[in-house]
């Protein structure tokens, strides 16, 4: 890559206290990460539910729950969001930074009108006039294939269809001209036949704006189609990082491939067995000593279950955490 | 809307007439009339008293006499009153208590609001802690004690304020129990806010809010304000209804001339048309009182559809 990062996020680390036993310090739950984002890149973010990826889009844009207590730092062109204040925040959210949230049953407001949060932002950022507003919004809806943009104005959130309503989130977040949209499982809480058109809708970004998109989701299929980049997560860290090409050539880690080998193909055929990843993702807050992942990986050794892997190049462009020495062969018995 | 309010309107006939029914016979069941006392009158007098104001007639005649003048609006003569009808006793109290309580609940919703949405906001701080020990001390606090404590301070040491009485239209006579009958109110409204904002603020739809770079000002304002606030209106709808009618012990503590002294008199005195009266008055003001809140919670949320 050689933009200079639009995003350079470096040791990133979340953590919120320990609930009920005391003394029991910080749960990490984003631990050390670091990213690039180049301008117009699409980056995935892959991982199980519990990974840390929906609390370090939140960290970015300083939303994470009270108590969260952040560390390490997140430039964005060169500006510093991770401690920012809270003024400084509000001017990248939504203007520079905007993002799409998991569920559009509960990301809109129920009290309010469609057309009233779809231009509040850009009213507020760009400073701009209602009529005008309303003009690029219904431009906006229109293009991204919301029938009838007109009547959607006046409508409230629970008269539309969850489809329709992530069409209306993304046109709200899109609306403002974002530099990067991050988006949080935008296609998770809804029908499978609707996610293939939000999914269609997000590769239009590209031809449409120059936005860069940060999509976190647990599923690899997703990222498939449409990611130039993918960081897997796991347990908070990131433990592999390669183009996506790359990395659904020679996955190397073996958390990578058991989440490649769970995905179905819609393309082609089945595979012979759809696998899953034994065991659970860990608790955040009792980690195993050693590679989070070893209690459920087929290649775990000794080493694993003491030292932690550090993120180290594998090839060029492709870094990953793992002690194992070579290409990921046959299952160990 | 307007087949609901229809629709809600004639339902609340009957129920008028169950309460009116009720009353009427919960008060002629209980010992003694009107017109006892510990002074025998000779009897002939006392003849013409009953049949003055028809005491002489099966009670069922008495009843359909009621009901009659009811449906027409006439609450009939009082009976401790005399040449005083019940109609005029309300005609003259209820702008009083009407004036008290709708300034004490729109303070009380006011100040409710704003100390539990900063309650919310600055959770466990002291600005939360502070808030909600008064509001504790509020509720627990009753009015024959924060009525007097008020006289106390500001009529009786500071003489900013007049101790009671009533003068019509004087802002000066209205704050203290104005002050001492809001007190419970904000207090209960300042705890219920503090929890709703507590929840509002915490849904993914002030997220959303947030995430588009608003200030807090419009995100609490725009988004938060309306939700936070639809619990309270159930709540107000009844509670107007109440401080309507009037308050017995804030009425007495400041010498207000209201009609909840009314209440308390009229059942000693067994005044049957004064007690039936002014109980469906306030049976009707809950009907009225809970419909408005109804069409209020509506309009604050637009899920809400108003159907019969």
């Amino acid at each position: 890559m050689s933009d200079a990062p639009l995003l350079a996020i470096r040791d990133l680390t979340v953590s919120y206290p320990a609930g009920a036993g005391a003394g029991a310090g910080a749960v990490r739950v984003v631990d050390g990460v670091s990213l690039d984002l180049a301008p117009g890149e699409f980056l995935g973010i892959v991982g199980e539910s519990g990974s840390g990826k929906t609390q370090l889009l939140l960290s970015l844009l300083g939303l994470n729950a009270p108590g969260a207590e952040l560390t390490g730092s997140a430039r964005y062109r060169g500006a510093e969001l991770i401690g920012a204040p809270e003024r400084a925040l509000a001017r990248v959210r939504g203007a520079r930074i905007g993002i799409i949230f998991q569920d559009p049953m509960t990301a809109l407001n129920p009290y309010l009108t469609i057309g009233a949060q779809l231009t509040e932002a850009v009213r507020h950022h760009h400073r701009i006039g209602r009529r005008e507003a309303r003009r690029r919004a219904l431009e906006l809806l229109d293009a991204v294939h919301v029938p009838e943009p007109r009547e959607r104005f006046a409508q409230h959130p629970h008269e539309l269809s969850g489809g329709m309503r992530q069409r209306i989130v993304i046109a709200m977040t899109l609306l403002c001209e974002p530099d990067i949209v991050l988006a949080d499982e935008p296609t998770t809480a809804l029908d499978v036949t609707v996610q293939a058109q939000i999914l269609a809708l997000l590769r239009d970004l590209r031809e449409r704006t120059r936005a860069a998109l940060i999509l976190v989701t647990h599923d690899l299929g997703v990222i498939a189609e449409i990611a130039d980049r993918v960081a897997v997560m796991y347990a908070g860290r990131i433990v592999e990082q390669a183009s996506a090409e790359r990395l659904f050539a020679h996955a190397s880690h073996p958390y990578t491939e058991g989440l490649r080998r769970s995905i179905v193909d819609v393309d082609g055929s089945l595979p012979v067995r759809l696998e899953g990843i034994p065991g659970n993702p860990p608790d955040p807050a009792a980690l195993p000593p050693g590679c989070a992942f070893a209690p459920r990986c087929p290649y775990a050794f000794e080493r694993c279950r003491i030292e932690r892997p550090p993120l180290e190049e594998a090839a060029p462009g492709h870094t990953r955490a793992c002690f194992h020495p070579g290409p990921l062969g046959e299952r160990a018995p | 809307m307007w087949r609901f309010l229809a629709q809600r309107l004639l339902t609340a006939v009957p129920t008028l007439i169950i309460i009116a029914t009720l009353a009427f016979a919960l008060l002629h069941a209980t010992p003694g009339g009107p017109f006892d006392s510990a002074k025998r009158i000779p009897p002939e007098i006392e003849r013409s008293i009953e049949a003055q104001y028809h005491l002489d007639e099966p009670l069922w005649r008495q009843y359909l006499r009621y009901m009659g003048n009811l449906a027409r609006g006439d609450l009939g003569p009082s009976y401790q009153y005399r040449d005083t009808s019940v109609n005029e006793l309300i005609r003259a109290g209820l702008p009083v208590d009407a004036t008290v309580g709708t300034c004490a609940l729109l303070l009380a919703l006011l100040l409710g609001s704003l100390f539990g949405i900063v309650a919310a906001l600055r959770r466990d701080t002291s600005w939360d802690y502070v808030p909600m020990l008064f509001a504790s001390l509020g509720i627990a606090l009753p009015a024959f004690v924060v009525g007097p404590l008020l006289i106390l301070v500001f009529a009786v040491t500071l003489h900013w304020l007049p101790s009671g009485d009533w003068r019509a239209g004087s802002v000066r006579y209205l704050i203290l129990p104005v002050v001492a009958l809001a007190l419970p109110y904000t207090a209960y409204i300042a705890r219920m806010v503090r929890g709703a904002a507590l929840e509002v603020l915490a849904s993914p739809f002030i997220r959303t809010a947030r995430a588009k770079g608003l200030p807090l000002g419009t995100v609490i304002l725009r988004h938060a304000l309306r939700p936070i606030l639809s619990p309270v209106v159930s709540f107000i709808g009844p509670a107007f209804a109440g401080v309507l009618t009037g308050s017995i012990i804030i009425e007495s503590v400041f010498g207000l001339p209201g009609i909840g002294r009314y209440f308390l008199t009229g059942a000693i005195n067994r005044d049957y048309t004064l007690v039936v009266g002014i109980t469906v008055l306030y049976g009707a003001l809950i009907i009225v009182c809970n419909l408005l809140a109804d069409l209020c919670y509506a309009w604050l949320d637009p899920r809400v559809r108003l159907r019969s």
